[in-house]
């Protein structure tokens, strides 16, 4: 979805920079203010944005991505008005409402009916708004048989329920959304899901701030990624999610990088191995479903005739996720003499559940794989990434075929 | 590329009182109004402990004052002391209860946008609510003491005006400063006690002045004996001395009210200078 030229964005945002004071020594006491009425209080700029600008058009869905501590939140902050910037400009055009927080300002000792309508008063609706949509609000969280409960006896399911049917019962055409969805159960996430759709087709426009990559490909018309308070990536919110993903493991793969154990008689070593993607590079992230090479190179230090390899992907939890072996298809690898070098690599789709993955190898004499000659393991670690996650140890390619069964008849209407 | 794009309105910070007049007021009441709920939630008697506090505070003070130490004071002197308490009690529950009021509702200030003077203002509110009603118990206690009704009665909604201005902008002040400095509560605690004595409210302004006249001439510029002395004139018996006779002239008046008047502003404008970091600050 483009922005249509003729409308002004719902949202614009001008190089807006944001700093936080943090002071070295925080004097929080009149004492140290008196002993040291001179000194000025040294203080660090913490620059949590730096210089964003964007736009979002009217009746866009918009995602704002990035790792905890990107600046994010304190985007949206801005934008609705409870931070002010040090630079910069923003404006809007039409209401504005703002979810950082499901139920904020709820009181456990009232009942839903107060804090309904004291919510939307703070929100920015007249009594009498609030009031209105008290009911609508009620229906909608199914609450209607404990509306004279105090919210405190409320279940955390209901609590839930009453602070979301809140949120999206306000009269706004701007919406500012942060992590609400990671509340609440399926059925419960289902329905917010439904609601997104529902306030999408409404052409109201909404910013969504979440770590969520599947939910950005499910709504968001377009997205932003923000690293270091810093705007990396504008556009199709599938190609933000998989910027997102990269920044996201790339850091935790090198980090989780160990030495391991090796072993076997040591006739012959692995001397290096690696993962590449595509196009040739070496990779510590890949994307599911890309063509993906496990390389390396064995040295030899005794005569080795047809020895096996074998490579093992191991998840987090230490499961053999998938094995690639030359001993059951690729029976004779030749003979190798001391001093020699070879060159090994094996290919694959890359079908893997998205997480982290553990390359191990056994270099083995023929036979069964058992006569090791040399253990590779934990050298390295990669992680495969994925928009969507089904759960599933690895994704394969799949299609679906689903026929209506054509005897059946039609509900009857008005016949 | 035109030049007259038109964006819309501009976003701009949080501050004292975003979204204009109206709206503050609206969402002041809303939470005066729950809060007023909420504190008498879970108690059997309710409301009657907002009554009964003055009047539990008279009933020791008038004891002790009038028949173990022995105040002479002017006529109908314990319809002077409930008065005094009453009013007292109003300028003591609004500023001590807006010290942390912007700190308890930390949630709020940092997840919504909305006139942080609300915060203060209901704390006042709600204490005006109060002060009303014991008002009317006060009221009684006169009609029952036989002070005689009159029109001068009427006069005490002016006093109560100024008293709220006064308060209101002791109330933006506390809570605006509090945020940065945590002293503010102890220090506060202290500062009411003295302010207690040095309001007239016990000792009243004839007793102080037969002995320290320069004492009394200077306590009744603090705008809560001001007020207080202008309700006993105007409430209990016009024996009382007016403020302006306190003073010793109506020009004098002006001390008081000045004090009242820079008290307000300087409570406005050190609050709206604060109003755009609370969020952060907290």
């Amino acid at each position: 979805m483009t922005a249509d030229p003729k409308r002004a964005p719902a949202v614009t945002v001008q190089h807006v920079s944001k700093y936080f004071r943090t002071p070295d020594e925080a004097a929080h006491t009149l004492k140290e203010r008196v002993l040291h009425p001179l000194s000025r209080r040294g203080h660090r700029d913490f620059e949590a944005l730096r210089d964003v600008s964007f736009e979002v058009a009217q009746g866009e869905f918009f995602g704002i991505v990035g790792r905890n501590g990107s600046g994010k939140s304190t985007l949206l902050k801005c934008i609705a008005g409870i931070y002010g910037v040090n630079d910069g400009r923003m404006f809007r055009n039409g209401r504005m409402a703002t979810f950082i927080e499901l139920g904020v300002g709820f009181n456990p000792d009232l009942a839903a009916y107060d804090n309904v309508v004291l919510n939307g008063i703070m929100m920015g609706l007249t009594a009498t708004e609030a009031k209105a949509r008290y009911r609508r609000v009620i229906e909608f969280a199914e609450l209607e048989d404990f509306q004279d409960l105090k919210l405190k006896n409320y279940s955390s399911g209901m609590h839930v329920r009453l602070a979301f049917s809140v949120a999206i019962q306000v009269d706004a055409d701007i919406l500012l959304i942060d992590e609400v969805l990671a509340v609440g159960d399926a059925a419960f996430q289902q329905k917010c899901f439904d609601v997104f759709n529902r306030l999408r087709d409404e052409g109201k426009t909404i910013l969504f701030v979440t770590h969520d990559m599947s939910s950005v490909n499910r709504f968001c018309h377009r997205a932003m990624l923000l690293h270091h308070g810093e705007m990396l990536a504008i556009g199709d919110s599938a190609e933000i999610g998989d910027r997102y993903l990269e920044l996201n493991f790339d850091a935790q793969a090198t980090a989780a990088r160990k030495e391991g154990t090796r072993a076997g008689d040591g006739k012959a070593r692995v001397v290096e191995a690696w993962l590449e993607d595509e196009t040739g590079e070496r990779q510590t992230y890949f994307l599911q479903g890309t063509r993906t090479t496990f390389r390396g190179v064995v040295e030899f230090f005794e005569k080795v005739e047809d020895p096996s390899l074998t490579v093992a992907f191991q998840n987090e939890i230490g499961i053999n996720v998938c094995i690639v072996t030359t001993i059951i298809d690729h029976e004779h690898t030749g003979t190798y003499h001391p001093g020699e070098r070879a060159k090994f690599s094996v290919t694959f789709d890359n079908v893997l559940g998205p997480g982290r993955y553990q390359p191990l190898a056994n270099l083995a004499h023929r036979g069964g794989g058992h006569d090791l000659i040399d253990r590779w393991e934990k050298q390295l670690s990669f992680v495969v990434g994925s928009a969507r996650a089904t759960g599933g140890l690895v994704d394969v390619a799949y299609e679906w075929t689903i026929e209506q069964n054509s005897d059946s008849r039609p509900v009857a209407s008005s016949a | 590329m035109a030049t007259t794009i038109d964006y819309g309105e501009a976003i701009k910070g949080p501050s004292a009182f975003s979204g204009g007049f109206r709206r503050s007021f609206t969402l002041a009441a809303a939470i005066a109004r729950t809060d007023f709920k909420l504190r008498f939630f879970g108690s059997a008697l309710g409301y009657l402990w907002q009554l009964m506090r003055p009047l539990m505070l008279f009933g020791v003070l008038y004891l002790v004052f009038t028949k173990i130490v022995h105040v002479s004071a002017g006529n109908h002197y314990p319809v002077a002391l409930l008065l005094g308490i009453v009013l007292f009690t109003f300028y003591g529950e609004a500023t001590g209860g807006s010290v942390t009021s912007v700190m308890d509702r930390e949630n709020m200030v940092r997840k919504i946008h909305f006139p942080r003077m609300v915060i203060p203002v209901a704390v006042v509110m709600l204490a005006s609510f109060n002060l009303a009603l014991n008002l009317v118990v006060v009221f009684i206690f006169a009609l029952v003491s036989g002070v005689e009704p009159s029109l001068s009665w009427l006069g005490l909604l002016p006093l109560l005006l100024i008293l709220i201005v006064f308060t209101s902008g002791i109330a933006m002040l506390l809570s605006a400063l509090y945020i940065r400095y945590r002293d503010v509560q102890p220090i506060w605690e202290v500062v009411m006690q003295i302010t207690f004595y040095a309001s007239l409210v016990l000792i009243p302004y004839e007793t102080i002045r037969t002995t320290h006249p320069r004492v009394a001439s200077v306590l009744v510029c603090n705008p809560l004996a001001a007020v207080l002395q202008e309700a006993r004139h105007l409430v209990v018996d016009p024996a009382w001395v007016s403020t302006s006779t306190a003073l010793g002239g109506e020009v004098r008046l002006l001390v008081p009210f000045g004090i009242t008047v820079a008290t307000f502003l300087l409570g406005l404008w050190v609050f709206n200078r604060e109003a755009p970091r609370i969020a952060e600050e907290l």
